[in-house]
This record gives structure tokens, sequence and C-alpha cells, in this order.
């Protein structure tokens, strides 16, 4: 399984706009959602069946049972996390609590166990094409393990020659890094702002100690030439590849609000993005770069 | 000798799994018996840091050779500091890859990709 | 600036509204920005500390840099006997024992104390990694502190954590500039926070996104309301959710070319033209209301 991955760095750039239009293009019989915390592909990719769902077992948590408590405070006082509330009674904070055990090894009576913990729930949808997804709980740590379940969940169910496309998160922290690590190509998606271009030098920082091939896509690029021509400028520094450039297109939020990807409907964000894909195609095929 | 492959069945002619540290077996075979076994690999469970506690199962298991498709920088580490040599495996069954190795044809492993830094929380 | 009269007779000091969306790119550092730029004195709180974006608009000058460490183990090899016990208990797997030697692995080390607690030997104590770094510095009216984590790390909790413990939060009217999502770092960073403003856009990626942060927000007992950003013709689906679950919308910011591009230059539109100024101050003025009357309101601070 080949795999392409949509990053970006900054929120809001157009991930899962150009995956799902990338997913159509290539007619990808495999495609997964790594945001984990907040997928949003399925929104527009339209299955009808439903899902095969399994849920999600994160962090065992600790429990303190209170008929055995004697309210001696050592596992507060040995608590990293805080997670250890009193009120009347001694009680985990759920959503503080890292499950690393030393309130269960520090307490003298046996009050304290660590439980597992649904944190969230896999989808794996299933028919003439294979669409892996899942939602983390609120609140939720562990998200990179439910990244790694994401696309475990993908390639057991997929044959080895064929496309994955794969939409991921924002940020750089664990989820993306979970996303990056055994894909063959990440497509970054900048997006012409201070901000924009700043979070796309940190998401590229981040993914070349993966010694992935690397492309970049300029998104409503026309928003603003100025930081457009920066963000040419320094792939061109750092021999990036530069896949191409979409237009800020009105159409399309209209078109994913009627739950349709780019490429359905007639416009030039659609017509932008097929030319983008082409390129994206051609570094992804490509395996005499040196990789 | 202790030869170990990661394995996502219980059987010589399954393909040698994709993934290291999450492998659900690991092929011993034992190059003075000739015997193979398949242990679970514990480490496929974990939260975090898969690759180190499957490092130490090798470990505990006294491996001397790894044939895997890839590694990561946790269990590479670990790998190395024990002393177990790494080669890179072909893409075909589990015994494919023994055969391999016993005729000099495998490469030793070289790209050793990132770890997941931990898990967030 | 004008002097807004209105904000002598509300109890404005010591408050935290923390600006979050569930969606990226929804306009959370737009709104946190020229709101605390636009309030007569401010803080300004980064917690996206993986894509810090404040300081971009701000240029601060920064007065002081913290290093933000967290505590990972180191063995006395001399005191080892290799009983494996810290190996074992490490729910983590950020120990291993090879070849007679105690491993340890910084990346996935969660800080938490027992493997030193643990070891009957006392061969482990700790010592201090760096995962990030603070700063703090000032633009006129505004003390900007922005978190930053170091790449390759795998969360900015401990980041977050020393921002919001800062002392220039104390008795300041503060703003915090959140992370996109829903996960532990966001509720982190609200965790301290006496009302919230949830920005949404008008997609359906970003309904599903404001469903999320509105479950988050209401989980965890805070006072909120919904900005309604990036508005265009015709439905807006975040503003029909607000609608059908009775949540108050205490602004609408309309698509707008010139916001955007002075926005996507690291620009303040609140400081640089007066239309975008008077804008900012309503919706300040409106989200102060509606905070005092909800804190006064509500018993939980």
């Amino acid at each position: 399984m080949k795999q392409l991955l949509v990053l970006s760095g900054k929120g809001g750039t157009g991930k899962t706009t150009i995956a799902s239009a990338f997913i159509g293009l290539s007619e990808a019989k495999a495609y997964a959602d790594c945001d984990v915390d907040a997928p949003n592909l399925h929104l527009v990719m339209n299955r009808f069946k439903g899902p095969e769902r399994t849920d999600y077992y994160g962090l065992p948590k600790a429990e303190i049972n209170l008929e055995l408590c004697i309210q001696c405070d050592l596992c507060r006082q040995n608590c990293r996390f805080d997670a250890i509330d009193v009120t009347d009674n001694y009680e985990v904070d759920y959503y503080a609590c890292e499950g690393c055990g030393v309130c269960q090894a520090v307490c003298p009576s046996g009050a304290i166990t660590l439980n597992p913990v649904v944190a969230g729930e896999l989808k794996l949808y299933l028919d003439d094409s294979v669409f892996s997804t899942a939602q983390l709980k609120m609140g939720s740590g562990t998200s990179g393990m439910l990244v790694t379940e994401v696309k475990k969940q993908l390639k057991d169910s997929v044959n080895d020659d064929e496309i994955a496309i794969i939409d991921g998160s924002p940020g750089i922290g664990c989820p993306v890094i979970a996303s990056v690590s055994g894909v063959d190509m990440v497509l970054i998606v900048a997006e012409p702002s201070v901000s924009g271009i700043s979070d796309m030098e940190r998401i590229i920082i981040t993914s070349v100690r993966f010694q992935t091939k690397i492309a970049v896509c300029i998104n409503k690029y026309d928003l603003n030439q100025n930081k457009t021509m920066e963000i040419e400028e320094y792939c061109r520094e750092f021999k990036i590849p530069m896949v191409g450039k979409i237009p800020y297109d009105p159409i399309v939020v209209k078109t994913v609000n009627d739950g349709k990807c780019i490429t359905e409907v007639d416009c030039i964000a659609g017509r932008a993005a097929i030319g983008v894909f082409e390129e994206t195609m051609k570094v992804f095929n490509n395996y005499n770069d040196g990789r | 000798m202790k030869i170990a492959i990661p394995a996502g069945k219980n059987s010589l002619s399954t393909d040698v799994y994709a993934s290291l540290a999450r492998a659900p077996f690991f092929a011993v075979y034992d190059t003075d018996t000739t015997n193979v076994e398949f242990i679970d690999n514990g480490a496929a469970s974990s939260q975090g840091g898969a690759g180190i506690k499957a490092a130490q199962i090798l470990v505990d298991k006294k491996v001397e050779v790894l044939i895997t498709p890839r590694c990561g920088q946790n269990a590479a580490d670990a790998i190395n500091a024990a002393k177990i040599r790494m080669y890179k495996s072909i893409d075909h069954s589990i015994s494919d890859n023994l055969k391999a190795w016993e005729e000099g044809k495998l490469d030793l492993l070289n790209d050793i990709h990132p770890g997941f830094h931990g898990h967030g929380g | 600036m004008t002097f807004i009269p209105a904000f002598m007779d509300m109890e404005v000091s010591n408050m935290k509204i923390a600006v979050l969306s569930g969606k990226g790119g929804t306009g959370k550092t737009l709104l946190a920005v020229n709101l605390a730029a636009i309030a007569p004195e401010s803080v300004y709180v980064d917690c996206d500390v993986e894509e810090p974006n404040g300081h971009l608009f701000f240029k601060p000058d920064i007065h002081s840099t913290e290093t933000v460490y967290v505590k990972i183990p180191e063995v006395q090899a001399s005191l080892c006997t290799g009983c494996r016990q810290c190996v074992e208990f490490c729910k983590f797997n950020a120990l291993a024992y090879i070849n007679q030697t105690l491993l340890i692995f910084d990346e996935m080390c969660h800080s938490c104390g027992g493997c030193e607690l643990i070891c009957p030997e006392n061969a482990l104590s700790e010592k201090d990694k760096s995962v990030g770094r603070i700063q703090i510095g000032t633009s006129d009216n505004v003390t900007v502190l922005t978190g930053i984590m170091n790449t390759g790390e795998s969360s900015g909790m401990p980041i977050i954590k020393e921002l919001l413990g800062n002392r220039s939060l104390d008795e300041e009217l503060v703003f915090i500039d959140c992370p996109p999502g829903s996960s532990c770092i966001v509720m982190e960073s609200i965790r301290l926070a006496d009302y919230c403003i949830l920005v949404a856009e008008p997609t359906l990626f970003g309904k599903h996104n404001l469903q999320m942060v509105h479950e988050l927000v209401t989980l965890m007992d805070k006072p909120y309301s919904v900005v309604l950003n990036k508005c265009v013709e015709g439905d807006n689906p975040s503003e029909k959710f607000c609608i059908d679950n009775n949540i108050r919308i205490s602004g609408r910011i309309s698509f707008d070319n010139e916001l955007g591009t002075l926005n996507s230059n690291g620009m303040i539109s609140a400081r640089v033209q007066s239309e975008y100024q008077s804008m900012f101050e309503s919706l300040l003025q409106e989200i102060l209301k509606e905070a005092s009357h909800e804190t006064v309101v509500s018993s939980k601070r």
C-alpha cells in the first residue's frame, strides 16, 4: 500500500477539501482520516453502508475503591498530574489521570486499581472501497495510538498495490507524527499568510525527519499574492517540489456544505485541484529521486 | 543461534509483517535445533513505546539476528545496544526470508525511521 | 484608541476568556489577538504551543524567555542490580534492560516519577529535559505570553501548564488562544477559563467541530457563547446549530477580503483601521457584558 498523507501545520488550510478531491481523482480504493480529534472526511465521502465499529482503549485510568481507602493522602502527594481530588472522599480526576500507576504503587491498602477505558471509536467502512476513520473522545490523550490504529485498520483491509490517501490533522505533535510514520509522501497544503507560513515551516521540519517525499501546494493563493510568492521562494530555496496552487473559490463552501467534493462540481478550485493532483502524482510515482 | 522475524500469523508461509513493534507474533528460528517457535509479541498492544518493549522481548529470548522490513529509532537503539544484527527482509514469506538469510542474500538494515515519540496525554 | 467608558463599570479585571473552535482556521487567533489589542489593558496567552501564531501579530518586545522542563530519570549504574522492577512498572515502555545496562528512552517518559519510587536500590534519580519555552513580552497595552513546543516533542501539556500558571495572568483580563480540536491539550487550555468563546465558520466541517467543543465546554461547566466568522450568503450550518440548541451568538463577522488580507499579512486589524477597531470594540463590549453576568450567576469559578 503506497500512502499519500495530506498535512498542513496550520488548521483550516483545506486538507480535507483537497484530500477528498484527490480520492475522487485517483479513484483510490483506500483512504483514511487520521484527524482523529476532529475528523471531517466522512462528511464529504458519502458512505451509505454503516461502518464496522470498534472501541478504542486508551490509557487505563486509576480508580479509588472508597471502601478500602484509608485517606492517608499518599496518592495525592505522589501524583504528578494533579489527578487526585479530595472533597469528602478521595477521587481520581478522570481527565487528568495519565494511567502511570504511581498511586496504585504507593497505596498501602490496595484501594487503587487501573482500569481500561474507552477513549474513542474506530470506524471501518467496507464495500467497494475501504475508508478507515476514528473519533477520539474529547479530553483524551493517546491520539497517536488511535491514529496508528486507523492506519493499521486500513492496511489490514487493503491489497498491497493500492494507493491510499490519508487526510491528516493540524499541528506537529503526536497524532501528526504517528500519521507520518511509514507514508511514502506528504503533501503540505499551505496558506498564504504569516501564520500559515510559520506553521508550514514547522510541519516541514517535523516531516523531514521521516525521510519521506515532501511537496507543497498553496490553497486560496490569490488571497495574498505576496505571501504566495514567499512560499514559492521558500520551496525553491529548500528544493521542495511545488505542485501547484488553487485559487479562493466561494463555491467551495456551498459544495462542501452539500456534502460534495470540489471535483464533482464545476468550479475554479476544482479545476485547479486537478492540476495539483497530476503534479502530486508525478512526485509520488517517481522512485528515482534517491528516496 | 536464534533468528527472529515479525509475523502476522503463526505460520512459516505467511509474509513478513510490515511493522516490527506491532507484529502480533515473532517467528524465532533456532539454527542449532532447526526448530521454529512462534512467540506472542506483548508489545503490539502497548499505548506507546512498543518498539522498546518488542526489543526487550527479543533480547530476553536471546535472539541474535533480526530480519525485519523496517525498524523505528526506539527499537533500534535497544536492539543495537543488545548487539543484535538486523537484516532487511524481502517481500516474501518467513520461510523464504530464512532461506535468503542462510544463503547470505539479505542486506543489513540501514534505514532507521524516527520513532513515535510517546502518545500525548 | 478610544477609551471605552463602559469598561469602568464592569468587573473585568481578573477574568480569563478562552477562545476555541474545534476546527482549525476558523479565526481563534484573529479574535483573541484583536480583542486583547482593543481592551485598555490585557494579557494574551498563546496555548497553541505546537503552532503559535499570536506573536506574529503582536511582534512583542520580549523581556523574558523561560525554558520549560520535564523530569526524566537517570540511573546510577553502580547501584543498579538489574532487578527490572522499573522496566516492568513503566506503563509507557520508557525503560529497557539490555546487556546489563538500564536504557532510558526520554521521549517515551511521562515524568510520573514511578520508576524512582519503585527502585529498591535507590539507583534512579531525576534530571531536567527541555521540551519548549515561554516568551513574555509587551506590545503596547498587551502583555504577550507565547508558548513554543520544541519540534519532535509529542505533547505540549507541560508548556500549557506553565503558561497558565504564570504570574502575569494574575488580576488581569486574559485572552487565552487555544489549540484546535477538543483533546486533552484543549481541555487544559480552558481549565482555568471563566468564559469561553467558540469561533465557528459557516461550513459543514465547522459545524461538526463546533458540536465537539460545545460538548467540551458543557462538560466542563464553562459559560460560553459563539462568534460566527467568515459569514457568507446562503445557509450557515453553524448558525443553524446554535439556533437549534439555544446557544447565544455574541457576534457575526462577515467574510471580508480586506480583513483577510490584513490578517494574512500579520496585521492587527483593530489597530490599523477604524472600522475594524469599532467592530472589535462592540464585540468585546458584548462579550464582557455577557461574561460578567455569567460569572456572577455561575457558582463555579
